[in-house]
């Protein structure tokens, strides 16, 4: 096997590097957090906005989480990720006009999400995915267009309100008011975030799950259900995405058919900067571009219709650092 | 000689369809035709990054908008030659794109198509800021509006001149270079191709192309460039032209620029969902139906025709 590392120390000189630059990723970040931790002491309007970014930082990480999971397993990016998540937060929000309560109806609607994307999978993704993965990346691309025309018909493009199920009311913390929604949010998502991972490293399925997306051909010679453990990825993504819609709703005024467009290009950004293999990556460059875009927003609001173009810029510097994002390992092919 | 003579028919009959055609159509329809020979530039372009280099690009919306408020704002403050404004816009992107492609050298495959993504994003915002200058999301007037004949005419001569310019670039050494690039870039290193020149020249190349489009699709707008009209489903619109031409080949490419600029016109007649979503649910069943049926795009239909007509 040849090893194609683009560096021309080889193989093993290139491992000690990236070690290296791993250990300076994390220092850095510990860096951030010291420095999030300081100023949130020193300063209320600056807690008030950490706070704010780490919240909605969660929901962009839980759709980042989404996409990871699905390009680990079939090196596919999911474009139709954030519309996914919007139709099924007016999915949620129907069922709560049928009369359910939020949280069975939060509970209902991460079922139909699950049973919605391992469908997707089987009968759209999986005829194409073995062909061609531009032809599996154009599929998601009309899903997404597909998707909006669906809500949109069904739905009407006007606005919709749905109540928070966290209340209005905030917690004071030493002078700094923390809203119970964002609270709730963070709670919410790292609830789920923590049973996804317990099923994958816990659990004999989770296994499976992996060993299909690592190896598929391995796999299945050892008797994993290939295909089955696919379409239950992205089934899982698929809640993910719900769990970000839902939780990412409240801090929109109200719902609408865009509501994911502007979440979804920050939750690529943030898988992006994760290295996109790495879920606990998706999750920090989640945290990382709320807290950033919140910041610059509270700061500098005379930039703030740069706001996108900069979050890019920044990360485009990262990338081009490192170019498999902070935790992403540089692939290593066979010629 | 003989074996381009097929192609060099098509391209003939091609030419002369659209040369009888606007004396046949409807103005708004002459208009729709002009709209599907600027997409046909794009498709064009993008097939030339992607298509044949293996270069993901979800941004050439981005250039499209460059391209158009070059035109704009060039006639808004100079009254400059509409043509000059075309020229310009080709200038311009091609050194946008030669910038753009700098990242290229370091990012591959997924990677590449999220910062491409990234612009596509970005780019529309720019006005917004320097709203002065690029008009804010009211959006640049250009000092002249064009009729429908003289777009389609622009449009497609346009078409014609790109299509032979990369049909030359294509087939010679820098085609080669390309292709090998495409095909496997350490294979193309160790046979010398030089990969940071080629890499750049053809993001260079492409977004040259994308600009033309802009220009003209700012002219089709009446002349006025508008942040919103750049948004990135166009981005998406093209790529999804190119997948649909089938990618790596010119024959498909009037395909897939007549799929996007055509059917989301002719679906908003769509009888039960209404004229307003019947767009959207018909185009996006449509791609993914293309895609599921014919994932070589309509070139690879073309070459597996050709495949059964000689067995």
């Amino acid at each position: 096997m040849m090893e194609a590392v683009t560096s021309p120390l080889g193989g093993l000189r290139a491992r000690g590097v990236s070690m290296a630059s791993a250990a300076v990723v994390y220092v850095l970040l510990l860096a951030a957090a010291v420095t999030l931790l300081v100023g949130s002491l020193e300063s209320t309007r600056f807690a008030t906005l950490t706070v704010s970014g780490v919240a909605v930082g969660a929901a962009y990480g839980s759709l980042a989480l989404a996409l990871v999971l699905i390009y680990r397993a079939t090196h596919v990016v999911n474009f139709a990720q954030g519309e996914l998540g919007m139709a099924t937060t007016y999915v949620a929000y129907q069922l709560i006009q049928w009369g359910l309560s939020y949280w069975e109806a939060f509970f209902a609607t991460l079922a139909i999400a699950f049973v919605l994307g391992a469908a997707i999978q089987t009968l759209l993704i999986r005829p194409v995915q073995h062909r061609s993965v531009i032809g599996a990346v154009i599929v998601t691309v009309g899903l997404f267009i597909l998707i909006d025309g669906i809500v949109n018909w069904i739905w009407g493009s006007g606005i919709r309100f749905l109540r928070s199920p966290f209340g209005g009311g905030s917690f004071d913390v030493g002078g700094v008011q923390i809203q119970h929604l964002y609270v709730g949010m963070f709670g919410v998502v790292f609830a789920c975030v923590v049973l996804v991972w317990a099923l994958f490293r816990v659990t004999k399925l989770g296994l499976g799950m992996r060993a299909a997306a690592l190896r598929p051909a391995a796999a299945a010679l050892v008797g994993v259900r290939v295909e089955w453990m696919l379409a239950l990825g992205w089934g899982l993504a698929a809640v993910l995405g719900a769990v970000a819609g839902l939780m990412y709703e409240p801090t929109q005024l109200f719902l609408t058919p865009t509501l994911m467009q502007q979440a979804l290009v920050f939750a690529f950004a943030a898988a992006v900067l994760g290295g996109l293999e790495s879920p606990g990556g998706a999750m920090v460059g989640g945290l990382a571009i709320g807290v950033f875009l919140e910041l610059l927003a509270g700061y500098l609001p005379q930039v703030v219709s740069l706001e996108v173009p900069f979050a890019f810029a920044v990360l485009l510097a990262i990338l081009l650092v490192k170019p498999a994002g902070l935790f992403g390992r540089r692939e290593v092919s066979r010629v | 000689m003989r074996r381009h003579l097929p192609a060099l028919v098509s391209l003939i009959v091609v030419a002369g369809v659209l040369s009888v055609l606007p004396f046949t159509l409807s103005s708004y329809n002459v208009a729709l035709a002009a709209q599907v020979g600027i997409l046909f530039i794009a498709v064009l372009g993008l097939n030339i990054l992607t298509g044949y280099t293996g270069q993901i690009s979800i941004g050439h919306g981005a250039f499209m908008a460059i391209g158009g408020y070059t035109t704009a704002v060039m006639s808004r403050d100079h009254n400059t030659n509409l043509v000059v404004t075309m020229l310009m816009a080709f200038a311009i992107c091609f050194a946008v794109g030669l910038l753009v492609g700098l990242p290229a050298l370091r990012l591959s495959g997924v990677y590449l198509a999220l910062a491409t993504f990234a612009l596509a994003v970005s780019v529309p915002q720019i006005p917004l800021q320097y709203s002065t200058f690029l008009g804010g999301s009211g959006g640049v007037q250009s000092s002249r509006t064009v009729s429908n004949l003289w777009l389609y005419t622009a449009a497609w001569t346009c078409s014609a001149i790109l299509f032979v310019l990369a049909w030359l670039i294509l087939r010679g050494r820098i085609g080669r270079a390309f292709r090998a690039v495409r095909d496997s870039e350490i294979a193309a290193v160790a046979s010398g191709v030089e990969l940071p020149v080629y890499k750049t020249l053809a993001f260079g190349i492409s977004a040259a192309y994308a600009g033309v489009a802009g220009s003209l699709f700012v002219l089709a707008t009446n002349g006025f460039a508008q942040p919103t009209e750049f948004d990135v489903f166009l981005s998406l619109q093209i790529l999804i032209g190119a997948a649909v031409a089938g990618l790596g080949s010119l024959w498909g490419v009037l395909v897939g620029a007549a799929f996007v600029g055509l059917l989301p016109q002719v679906s908003t007649s769509v009888p039960l969902i209404g004229a307003e979503h019947g767009r959207d649910v018909v185009f996006g069943a449509a791609v993914i139906l293309i895609m599921l049926l014919l994932p070589g795009g309509f070139a690879g239909l073309l070459a597996r025709l050709r495949r059964l007509a000689r067995a």
